[in-house]
Formats: C-alpha cells, structure tokens, sequence
C-alpha cells in the first residue's frame, strides 16, 4: 500500500493535448474517484499511472518513487478493465493466480491467496469455469479477484461498472466498497457516473477538457462547487442555472430572475453578494431539491412565486415538475401529494438559503 | 345442432388445409430450406470432387492397360518398391519441414505487421502478399535461373565471400532444400495474413492486463496470443499440410523430382508414373496413398478445435 501522486503530468497525442498538467495527491487507503465527461482525460489518467501510456511530462510517484520510466509489472499495481479482460482460456482459478504464477510465488502460497480472494468476492464455486461460463457480474467479481491476489500497493478501477445492467451496477458498486473496506488498498477508481463517484469515493477529481475542474469529498463537491461544470455535473437531476441579476432596492440586495420575479437575498446571501458589480451576467444556481412546493411553514430566505408546470414526472418519492422561466428550462422537486400535474398552474417556494451564483461568463461559482 | 355444423365445418376445412399445405409447411421448415439453398454446391461438389474421387479409386484397382481388375495389387506392387517409401519419406519431411517454416515466419511477420502505425500497414500487407499472389509456375521459373548453377545471383553473390559455386539443384540435400525454401516463400503469406487477422481479434486489454500482471514479451505470447490463436493455428496448419502434402508445379519446374528421384513428392512422384510411364492406375494408387496421412493428421490437428471453439 501506498500513496500515489501525479506533479504537473501532461499527455500529448500528436497535435491533441489529452491531459494538461494534473496535480494530485493521493494519501495511503484513500479512495479516489476521477469522473468526468468521455474524453476528459480521465482514463488516460488511469491508464499513465498503470504504466500502460507514457507520460509527455510531469512526474507520477508510487509510494514516494517516480515510475515515470518503470514498465506496469514493475508499478506492483493492480487493473480492473471496463470490458473485465479475462484470459478466456484459463479458469477462474489461472486468471486470479495468473500474476502470482509469473512471480513464481509457491504454490501453496497461491492456492492459499486465491481461496482466500474466492471467499472474499463469494465466487468460491466458480473457481474451474471457464470466463465463457460466467455471467457479467461473476466477472466482474474474478477481475477484482485477480487484483486483490496480487496485493498490489494500488487498485485501479476503468470504469468497471460500466458494462453491467443497472440493478447489478448498485449491487456490485456496495460491493466494490466492502472489499474497500476490508482490504483498505490505495484506489483510484474511473467512472463517468457521477452516482459513482459520490457514493464510492472518500474524495472525488472532477475532471473537465484534460484538467481537474475540482477536488473534494462528495459532500463538498454538492455542496460547495467551484466552477459551473461541476455544479452540473454533481447531482441527478441537474442543478438549474436561471439567468438573474443583482438589484438594490430600498438598501436591500434583490435578486431579479424575471421582469415578474425578484426576491430579497437572505441577510448571510446579502452580505456575501454585496460587492458585485450589479451589471455582471449572473446565472442562479439552485438543485431541485431547493424548489419544492409552497407550504404553510416556510423559513425565512425561502420564497414563493406562481408557475404553470409544463410536465411532470411521477418517481414515486417525488415528483420531479418542469417549468420555464422566461425560457429556461427549470426543474424542481415536490411532494408526490402536493397535486401536481402537466399544464395546471402551481405555487412553488425556492430556497434560497441555498442558492449558488455563479458569473455566467466566467463559470466560477461566486 | 347448430354446434355440430359448426364442429364439422371446422374438421372439414382442417382436412383441406393440411392437404394443400404439404408442400408449404415441408418449405417452412429449415432443414429443407437449408438443403435446397446448399443443393447447387452439393452438385458441385458431388461433380467435381466425389466424382474424380470415386473415379480414381476404380482407377486404383485396374491393371496398367486398366482392362484387368486387379484389387489392392497396385498398392502391394508400390509397397514393395524402394523408391514409393522414398517419396512417402520425401513427401513427409517436405510438408512438415515447410508448413512449420511458413507457419513459424508468417507468424513471426505477422507480429512485425502488427506493429506498425495502421497508415503504412496496407502498403506493407500488400508488399508482402506478392509471392503468394504471383502464379507458383511463373515464379518459381525466376527461383529456377537464382537456383543456376554457373551464372545465377545466389552463387554470383556467394562468389563475394569465397563460397560456392553451390549446384542448388543437382546435390540431393541441396534439391531438397532449395524446394522447401521456394515453398516456404510461396506459402508463408498465406500464414502472415491468417496470423494477422487472429491477432487483430486478440483484444489490446488482455496484453494490457498480462503487462500487469507481469508478463514480458515473451511470457505475453505464450500465455495470450498463442491459446487465443490456437484455433486458426491449427486450422491454417492443416489447411496448409493438405495443399503443401499435394504441391506439384513447384517440385516439378524446380527439379522434376531429381536427383535420382530424391526431391519426388507425391503429386510428382504420381505424374511420373502415371502420365510420363503410361500407368495411370499405378499413378491413381500413388496419390490415393495420401488420403490416410492427411486423414490422420486432421483427425490429429482438429480434435480440440470444436472444444475450444465453444469456449472463447
């Protein structure tokens, strides 16, 4: 086990600059999760600490020493592929002891790492078929197995999820962290699922166009997101983000959302917003939970306006209602017994207590 | 009552329907379909192989003036001649010597292939395609003038380092040699380009992983290229011993089988006895003799094929 870190790594494919200068730090037992869109650097990333692409520049360092030059069996790291890359030809048992069988490791020693893997991943009675025999999860579970023999310094996870249906993916995710748990392996783990991401890692790399947009714990990065990509990127369904602008009225900070609409700003919101310049291009950033149906007890920084819902859509838990304000598409989060329905007139409340502003030219969350 | 007429309407018209949808319902089914549509091959295949096959046995049981039936004597006639367990000998030492150089270099090329940058892999492909693109009887005549004794470029070449001259083709090792070579260079594109394709359908990931898992070059080609290409290897070997085992113009333009019988193969050692000494029944024996070495050597090659087939 060990800790990895990548110093200003950049990777350059002819003329297309894939990643552009990462800098992480990854501690000991961490579990680390790069998400992002196809083609933000993510897996090559992934793919650069492995060993399996050469790095243009920068340093990767594995438990202290930079493996630049070092080819991928020297790394004593660990992969678990999208598409799983079992030998088809050897059994469960000689794709899991395969790496150990190379290294010459006694064979009892072997038997005894493998059984102990088998039982681990619950694929004991699996041991002599075949990859062909197995089902998507089952190999799922012996690529894991074939990284967890090894006891490698670091796991890293390509997307590895990806090919299942989407119950055994929730399934296999909660199984992914138990072993995390239990065998507490440094691991950096790719996905472009955000719901990976925020229930797998201790921390998340938001990565956009080869660079990391932002760094935090799942909560943090709901939270508290730094630029406008990963405050769309985080959270199902998205954030909204409403066209508004900053009004003085009467001494008080207003936010203006429509010729319609315009709420006074909490006090804490106020001073915090207070030194903008009020001609800036402004979008509002709210999550859907934040605009439910209007109630009888509502807190202050919470406010009403009347909408008419263009659709909806029943989850069961929630109603998810969508709206437009002044031609932005806008969706909230309301009660399955508030009475909404598409087309018919509503009352909603916005909480702006947590709202974000974010400078629309800029992207930055203010 | 209204039920019986209705009952018996229906019988009725059952009874009809089936009658005339015999024909339709025997089409519906896809083993006919699928005999008919193979039917044009069958005939094919029935005219020109089962045929002359079937042909050339009978041929096998005459006389030389084939007026007489004489059972097996042709072949207890050839058994007894020192010159047919030569050919037997020749012909075995000359296929398996060229399908495993052809096997082992198409391979060995394949991988080089492989390795370049997609942009200049065809032109490669094709350049290397050439010799087994050319008609064998042409280009063998060009091996035959490198092959001359006194003023060919092999042995002008040779000359440099003091070497030779070298009579290629009139010292028995030599003859035998020079022959698998031709062979060898005729046939080791037909190898590269099937070792290609295999190649190709091995997934990058499964190196990537064995990389990993710390294989080095050689343990990668061991453990992942070769078990993922058994099966082709298995079927291009056979596929070569048979047309290798049966190879005729190049032993023919290159040698005619000399010195003193010691390059005869079967398809050649068959034409001489057969066409050139007016025996065509003895002839017909020869190349029958084939049928049980290529016969063992598929059963041979091909008894994991199926199993493996079913697991990857």
């Amino acid at each position: 086990m060990a800790d990895v870190s990548l110093r200003k790594v950049i990777k350059r494919y002819d003329d297309v600059e894939a990643v552009r200068g990462i800098d992480l730090d990854i501690s000991d037992h961490e579990f680390i999760v790069l998400v992002g869109p196809s083609g933000c650097g993510k897996s090559t990333t992934l793919r650069m600490i492995a060993g399996l692409e050469d790095i243009t520049d920068g340093d990767i360092m594995i438990g202290g020493d930079v493996v630049n030059d070092v080819p991928p069996k020297d790394r004593d790291i660990a992969m678990v592929f999208q598409n799983y890359a079992l030998y088809p030809h050897m059994t469960v048992a000689e794709n899991m002891s395969f790496g150990l069988r190379l290294k010459h490791y006694p064979k009892a020693e072997i038997k005894a790492r493998v059984t102990e893997a088998a039982r681990l991943l619950d694929i004991t009675d699996l041991i002599d078929r075949k990859p062909k025999q197995l089902s998507g999860g089952q190999r799922q579970r012996v690529a894991m197995g074939r990284a967890i023999v090894r006891n490698p310094k670091v796991f890293l996870f390509d997307e590895p999820l990806s090919n299942l249906d989407a119950k055994l993916r929730v399934q296999m995710r909660i199984e992914i962290k138990k072993v995390h748990q239990k065998v507490r392996t440094t691991t950096v783990y790719v996905t472009h699922d955000q719901v990976e991401a925020m229930t797998l890692a201790d921390r998340v790399v938001v990565m956009n166009k080869g660079r990391i947009e932002q760094i935090g714990t799942p909560n943090e990065l709901y939270h508290k997101p730094a630029t406008r990509f990963v405050a769309g990127f985080i959270g199902s369904p998205a954030m909204n983000f409403i066209p508004c602008r900053l009004e003085d009225v009467g001494g008080a900070l207003q936010i203006r959302l429509t010729d319609r609409i315009a709420f006074a700003l909490p006090p804490a919101r106020a001073t915090r917003y207070n030194a903008l310049p009020r001609t800036d291009k402004l979008l509002l950033g709210l999550r859907p939970e934040h605009l439910t149906e209007s109630h009888a007890h509502l807190g202050p920084g919470v406010e009403t306006f009347d909408t008419v819902l263009d659709v909806t859509e029943p989850m069961g838990m929630e109603t998810l209602v969508y709206f437009g304000l002044d031609g932005t598409p806008v969706c909230g989060r309301v009660d399955p017994n508030a009475g909404a329905k598409d087309g018919a007139p509503m009352r909603l409340a916005m909480d702006l207590n947590n709202m974000h502003l974010l400078n629309e030219d800029t992207g930055v969350v203010l | 009552m209204a039920d019986v007429v209705v009952e018996h309407g229906r019988v009725a018209r059952t009874a009809s329907a089936h009658k005339r949808t015999g024909l339709h319902n025997a089409l519906k089914r896809k083993s006919t379909v699928a005999f008919f549509l193979t039917l044009p091959l069958i005939l094919l295949i029935a005219l020109f192989v089962l045929y002359p096959a079937l042909f050339s046995i009978h041929l096998a049981t005459l006389n030389k003036s084939m007026q007489k039936f004489v059972g097996f004597g042709n072949f207890t006639f050839l058994f007894k001649r020192e010159t047919f367990w030569m050919v037997v000998k020749q012909s075995c030492i000359f296929a398996v010597t060229a399908v495993f150089f052809k096997a082992l270099i198409g391979f060995i090329v394949a991988h080089f292939v492989h390795n370049i940058p997609a942009k200049g892999q065809r032109k490669w492909r094709g350049m290397l395609l050439v010799p087994w693109v050319i008609p064998p009887a042409m280009s063998t005549l060009a091996w035959l003038w490198l092959f001359d004794p006194s003023y060919s470029a092999f042995n002008y070449t040779l000359s440099f380092f003091g070497i030779g001259p070298i009579n290629w083709l009139g010292d028995a090792a030599w003859a035998r040699f020079s022959v698998i070579l031709v062979n060898v260079w005729y046939g080791a594109p037909f190898f590269l380009i099937m070792y290609l394709a295999a190649l190709k359908s091995v997934p990058d990931q499964l190196y990537e992983a064995a990389a990993i898992d710390g294989a080095n070059w050689w343990q990668k080609i061991w453990y992942v290229t070769l078990p993922m290409m058994r099966n082709i290897i298995a079927i291009t070997t056979l596929f070569s011993l048979i047309v290798t085992f049966a190879n005729f113009d190049i032993v023919r333009i290159l040698t005619s089988g000399g010195p003193l019988d010691q390059t005869q193969i079967f398809a050649t050692y068959a034409f001489r006895v057969g066409i050139e000494s007016n025996d065509i029944p003895l002839g017909a024996s020869v190349s029958l003799f084939m049928v049980p070495i290529l016969a063992v050597a598929a059963i041979f090659i091909l008894r994991d094929v199926n199993k493996r087939g079913n697991e990857s």
